[in-house]
């Protein structure tokens, strides 16, 4: 089955991807960019970078802007579906959601609008052993947005390690933290992963960080042998 | 032990992991646990376990109704079985019951409309659900949303399905099927 896999370049869009295309035929990534930093269904961190990610993993990439307005986007969304259809011949798409019925019942009904899968194998699963999961596959992720207190800005830009994990389990033990962001807690851009056939060196960043909230932003990179 | 039946168009397919891990991260927590897929289920895997819970499936995945004959195991079973969506209508298929088309994709009101040990009162469902099983002679109905007949029970079996997913919201339905079907 050829799939197209709803991708921001954050830890689980990628890790999606790694379990789709040791089932399935990955055929293309699509990549909503919204301008929207508050959207409740896109990630938009280093959204850019998502272009040198697709590259790393010589994979087409389908990418569609939006404004991010609440439904609108949704719009938008299904216009880039549509357009992977077509260009790619998708039959099914995939997503990263873990926990969040908004989004992927939203995707759900756009799916079955144009007639294809839908796919979330990382649905329900247990957070901690996510991040487990992608450390023991060797990803390299750094923490790219926190908004939520106590996240400050010590975290940003930082590579996530055993050590983060349990610091995670520790705050979500202490505040309810989701240890994988669910709930829009940590934003995260993936450096490397097992698909990546190069992997990303970050060139220059810039940290901002206000009122409990703060973003990494990667302003140049460039992708590196392994 | 429970008997996990993986309803997915194939075995080890992408839909394993939402449809069936989602089931073991709530079942493993009481119980020892076995998946087998539907295509590979034996005489023995129904022998060896206490109970049996059926997946559900991608909305698009019906392959397991084309392969009915493969769940007339059923029509012998005295141990529990739950149905989950998938699950629930190849339970109604094999008992004769007639399917229909309803789409309900999302958060569900579910009423309650008979006394049962699984739930109590009305609530809020996850649905993924294109076809629904109608009301039958086999079947009391349980529990219905406003399109359809959302939960029922063989009246002669321990057999149960629900057509939302309680491994998505209302896990302790699992947990009530585990602990007190018998």
């Amino acid at each position: 089955m050829r799939l197209g896999v709803l991708f921001s370049g954050g830890k689980d869009s990628t890790l999606a991807l790694q379990y789709a295309s040791e089932k399935e035929e990955v055929a293309c990534l699509i990549t909503i960019i919204s301008e929207n930093k508050e959207s409740y269904m896109f990630h938009t961190p280093n959204i850019d970078m998502s272009a040198l990610q697709a590259e790393a993993l010589a994979l087409p990439r389908v990418t569609r802007c939006t404004k991010g307005k609440k439904e609108e986007e949704l719009e938008d969304l299904e216009d880039a579906i549509a357009q992977a259809t077509k260009q790619h011949r998708i039959e099914g798409v995939v997503t990263g959601a873990v926990e969040s019925v908004y989004q992927t019942e939203r995707v759900q009904r756009i799916c079955n609008r144009l007639g294809l899968w839908c796919f979330n194998p990382l649905w329900k699963h247990d957070q901690k052993a996510l991040l487990e999961e992608l450390l023991e596959k060797g990803f390299r992720i750094i923490i790219s947005g926190v908004f939520a207190y106590p996240l400050d800005e010590t975290w940003l830009g930082k590579q996530i390690d055993t050590k983060m994990i349990d610091r995670l389990i520790e705050l979500q033990m202490k505040y309810g933290l989701s240890p994988s962001g669910e709930g829009g807690e940590i934003e995260t851009t993936v450096l490397d992963s097992p698909l990546f056939k190069k992997k990303i060196e970050i060139l220059s960043s810039n940290v901002e960080y206000k009122g409990n909230a703060g973003v990494f932003t990667i302003e140049q990179a460039r992708l590196v042998p392994k | 032990m429970i008997l996990v039946v993986d309803m997915n168009w194939k075995p080890e397919s992408l839909g394993y992991y939402e449809f069936v891990m989602p089931i073991l991260v709530v079942a493993e927590k009481l119980d020892n646990c076995a998946v087998k897929h539907y295509l590979e289920v034996s005489k023995k895997d129904l022998g060896r376990c206490n109970k049996v819970i059926l997946s559900g499936t991608a909305l698009r995945d019906k392959m397991f109704l084309s392969n009915s004959e493969r769940f007339q195991w059923l029509k012998e079973m005295k141990k529990p079985v739950l149905g989950i969506c998938a699950g629930m209508e190849i339970i109604g298929m094999v008992f004769e019951a007639r399917l229909n088309q309803s789409l309900e994709i999302g958060m569900t009101a579910i009423t309650s409309v008979k006394e049962n040990p699984l739930f109590t009162e009305d609530f809020s469902a996850y649905s993924l659900h294109s076809i629904y099983v109608e009301a039958s002679d086999w079947f009391e109905v349980l529990a219905q949303s406003t399109k359809c007949i959302q939960a029922l029970k063989h009246k002669t079996k321990p057999i149960y399905g629900v057509l939302f997913h309680p491994e998505v919201r209302n896990q302790e339905i699992i947990k009530k099927f585990i602990e007190k079907i018998n």
